[in-house]
């Protein structure tokens, strides 16, 4: 098992190339999960079957099969329809590119649906009936008390959920896209190289995990910063 | 006292494992995602041309043949790292692989040619802006790459992906082992497709792959292929699957 | 739809398929708890070099996608068993198929994952308790076995139970190196049939079938580790 050193300082550039996409992949299918999940997630908090109905059945769904299956289906399942195909929606569907955000970004809404209920349900019942007493409404409530403080509450679980997307992106290289993991792929199918070029690209994924680690901390660091023992 | 026993026994048992693989038995790697050659039934059973080289080939050298199927990307490290003693999967034979492996004679000649729809006028000599599908790892993949810059290059897990994204209209044309194509082009996902253009590559052989070093197996299946084509077992084979000839 | 769901005779592949997923899971599992649990130990260590063995396994393990730890273990581990064979002045052939790759895979993630669960549960048995147990002159494999297993599993089990699922789910990585489970067949059925979305429509059904099942069994077990202990707040 020798050491080619040199083979893998050629293909550094193509690796950070397949890295950057894997980073765009993560970050705006996160920011689409969270625009999905708060109407998800207050829907599935809600006490009436009517409107708790399809949000459950969508979480349930997205969190009970594996990513994998929800890609083929969306990127290979999709396609089979004709009516899919003359559809307006095809020149956004025939991208692997725009499949694998639009599939990770349900799947990630199903998941941070669920923690941001969870962090709805744990707020001090205290702080809510504070501002009904002093005679705020329903939505001001929700949208002073409750969800200020559900998202301070969530913030770890988030941050656990965007290292799992980070993780999930990898799955892309299945529907051909081209990010770290189908990079690497590519090269060890041309240089049959496989331990060292998937040594680097552990290296990769860890730097970049621990950059979110970093980014995450500093913003519960500043989202508690009323906590912080003073001077 | 108990530990030296067990690991005298752990040893035994290697050792046994391994003299049983003097016997004459050989395995034989494929892939199983590549019809008309290997490719699954409803069963589970791998099936086509190769299998029946294969066991062709088994049978003339009186030898206990099993096949194990193999995904496409891990066939030659499965080969390296003694998973099974040769690769039948319509494996090109190529200067890169010959880095790797060693190769028989060959068994047949194959050529890459474009297929695309019927309706589109996909023209080989006007590559740029097309999307091209290729399967990762083969020579048409690496012929993509090398020939083709300004094109939108997807290169698939396995054959039958990529034919899945060129009927949904995802890619323009897909570049693959001509006759491969030509089994794809007969069934009815195909009906609505056809070869555009010459063959861009032309002088390609198929042989089995071997590791390096493997001389013994080497020549005998080479004194087995010469003696299946002198009887007619190849010929059978080739018409079963093919109106023409495919040496 | 319903009309449309002819899986052209390849049910039967279909479930064996599943089966497959099932064995898997629970290779996996096993190995992954044992994992786990030498993690959890070595990383509440007062070893250094053990702790850091723990700390690094932890982190690596946990900070790679799990689609890549299968792929180094299954291209990298063969080779370097064959070598260790080597060591024995041994030409054999150190098998390593897609399943037991697959389940050294998926085990060391959920071990990695698994060292953080127990170790939390360690944290939670009262220093008393295991005192008290030394004081009666118990050995420490017997406190272990005792005193501390048992009150660990009641703790660990919700963790553990949504790791598992987790490692369900996982399972249909493996067919990205060709084990022959539940989403390899769904391929293969969809290479047959050319209808990607029945097989994989079908395929995501039987993975909710398994994921319900699955938390109904971890409900029962959860009710059981936790007779004999009253709920908060009656």
């Amino acid at each position: 098992m020798s050491f080619d050193l040199s083979v893998i300082l050629s293909y550094f550039p193509t690796l950070l190339l397949g890295a950057w996409l894997t980073v765009k992949l993560v970050i705006f299918s996160s920011i689409a999960g969270v625009c999905l999940a708060f109407p998800l997630g207050l829907g599935r908090s809600s006490p009436r079957l009517a409107v708790k109905a399809l949000p459950w059945l969508f979480i349930f769904f997205f969190r009970g099969t594996p990513l994998l299956v929800q890609l083929f289906l969306v990127y290979y399942g999709l396609a089979q329809f004709d009516f899919v195909r003359t559809s307006i929606l095809w020149p956004i569907l025939r991208d692997p590119y725009w499949c694998a955000l639009i599939t990770m970004a349900l799947n990630t809404g199903a998941y941070i649906a669920e923690i941001l209920r969870g962090a709805i349900q744990a707020v001090p019942r205290g702080e809510i009936e504070a501002g009904i007493s002093v005679g705020m409404s329903k939505s001001l409530v929700l949208r002073r008390i409750v969800l200020p403080r559900a998202i301070r509450i969530a913030l770890p679980a988030y941050s656990n959920e965007v290292i799992l997307m980070l993780k999930c992106s990898a799955l892309a290289s299945t529907i051909t896209l081209l990010e770290l993991t189908g990079t690497a792929r590519t090269i060890i199918a041309k240089t049959y190289m496989p331990v060292e070029i998937f040594l680097v690209t552990g290296v990769f994924y860890l730097v970049i995990s621990y950059c979110l680690v970093k980014i995450f901390q500093a913003a519960e660091w500043r989202l508690n910063r009323h906590r912080r023992a003073n001077g | 006292m108990f530990m030296k026993t067990l690991a005298i026994a752990a040893l035994a048992g290697l050792m046994a494992v391994g003299s049983a693989a003097a016997a004459d038995k050989i395995r034989i790697g494929t892939e199983g995602a590549y019809p008309p050659f290997n490719q699954m039934d409803e069963k589970g059973n791998v099936v086509g041309f190769d299998i029946d080289i294969a066991k062709a080939l088994c049978a003339e050298m009186k030898a206990d043949c099993t096949i194990v199927t193999q995904d496409w990307d891990g066939i030659i490290p499965a080969l390296m790292a003694k998973k099974f003693d040769a690769i039948i999967a319509s494996m090109s034979i190529t200067e890169e692989r010959q880095k790797a492996v060693a190769f028989t004679d060959p068994y047949y000649s194959n050529k890459l040619q474009f297929i695309a729809p019927k309706t589109s006028n996909f023209d080989p000599a006007k590559l740029k802006g097309k999307a091209l599908g290729a399967q990762r790892a083969t020579i048409a993949g690496s012929w993509l790459e090398k020939n083709v810059k300004d094109a939108d290059i997807k290169l698939y897990d396995t054959q039958e992906n990529a034919y899945l994204d060129l009927s949904s209209g995802r890619l323009d044309a897909i570049l693959a082992d001509k006759f491969v194509n030509w089994d794809w082009l007969e069934s009815d996902a195909g009906k609505n497709f056809e070869f555009k253009g010459q063959p861009v590559f032309d002088d390609d052989k198929i042989g089995i792959a071997l590791r390096k070093g493997d001389d013994k197996l080497r020549l005998r299946l080479n004194e087995a292929l010469k003696a299946i084509i002198a009887n007619g077992t190849y010929k059978k084979i080739n018409e079963k699957y093919f109106p023409f000839d495919i040496y | 739809m319903a009309s449309d769901m002819n899986l052209h005779g390849f049910g039967p592949q279909l479930l064996a398929g599943a089966i497959v997923t099932l064995q898997l899971a629970m290779a996996a599992l096993c190995v992954g708890l044992v994992l786990g649990i030498l993690g959890a130990l070595s990383k509440s260590s007062s070893v250094t070099p053990l702790r850091m063995l723990g700390n690094g396994y932890t982190t690596i393990i946990r900070g790679i996608p799990e689609l890549l730890v299968v792929l180094v273990v299954y291209f990298g581990s063969s080779g370097a068993l064959t070598a260790i064979a080597a060591l024995f002045g041994h030409d054999a052939f150190v098998e390593l198929d897609p399943f037991t790759a697959g389940t050294l895979a998926l085990g060391l993630t959920f071990g990695a994952y698994a060292t953080e669960v127990f170790r939390g549960a360690l944290l939670t048995i009262p220093a008393g308790h295991i005192e008290a147990a030394q004081s009666l002159g118990l050995g420490r494999w017997r406190i272990f076995l005792r005193v501390i297993l048992p009150q660990l599993w009641r703790i660990a089990l919700p963790g553990l139970g949504n790791l598992f699922l987790v490692l369900l789910k996982d399972t249909s990585l493996i067919s990205v190196i060709g084990l022959d489970e539940l989403m390899r067949k769904s391929q293969i059925g969809t290479g047959f049939s050319k209808e990607p979305f029945t097989f994989f429509g079908v395929a995501a059904l039987i993975y909710l079938g398994m994921t319900v099942i699955t938390n109904g069994i971890l409900i029962l077990m959860e009710r059981h580790a936790n007779r004999g202990y009253r709920r908060a707040g009656t």
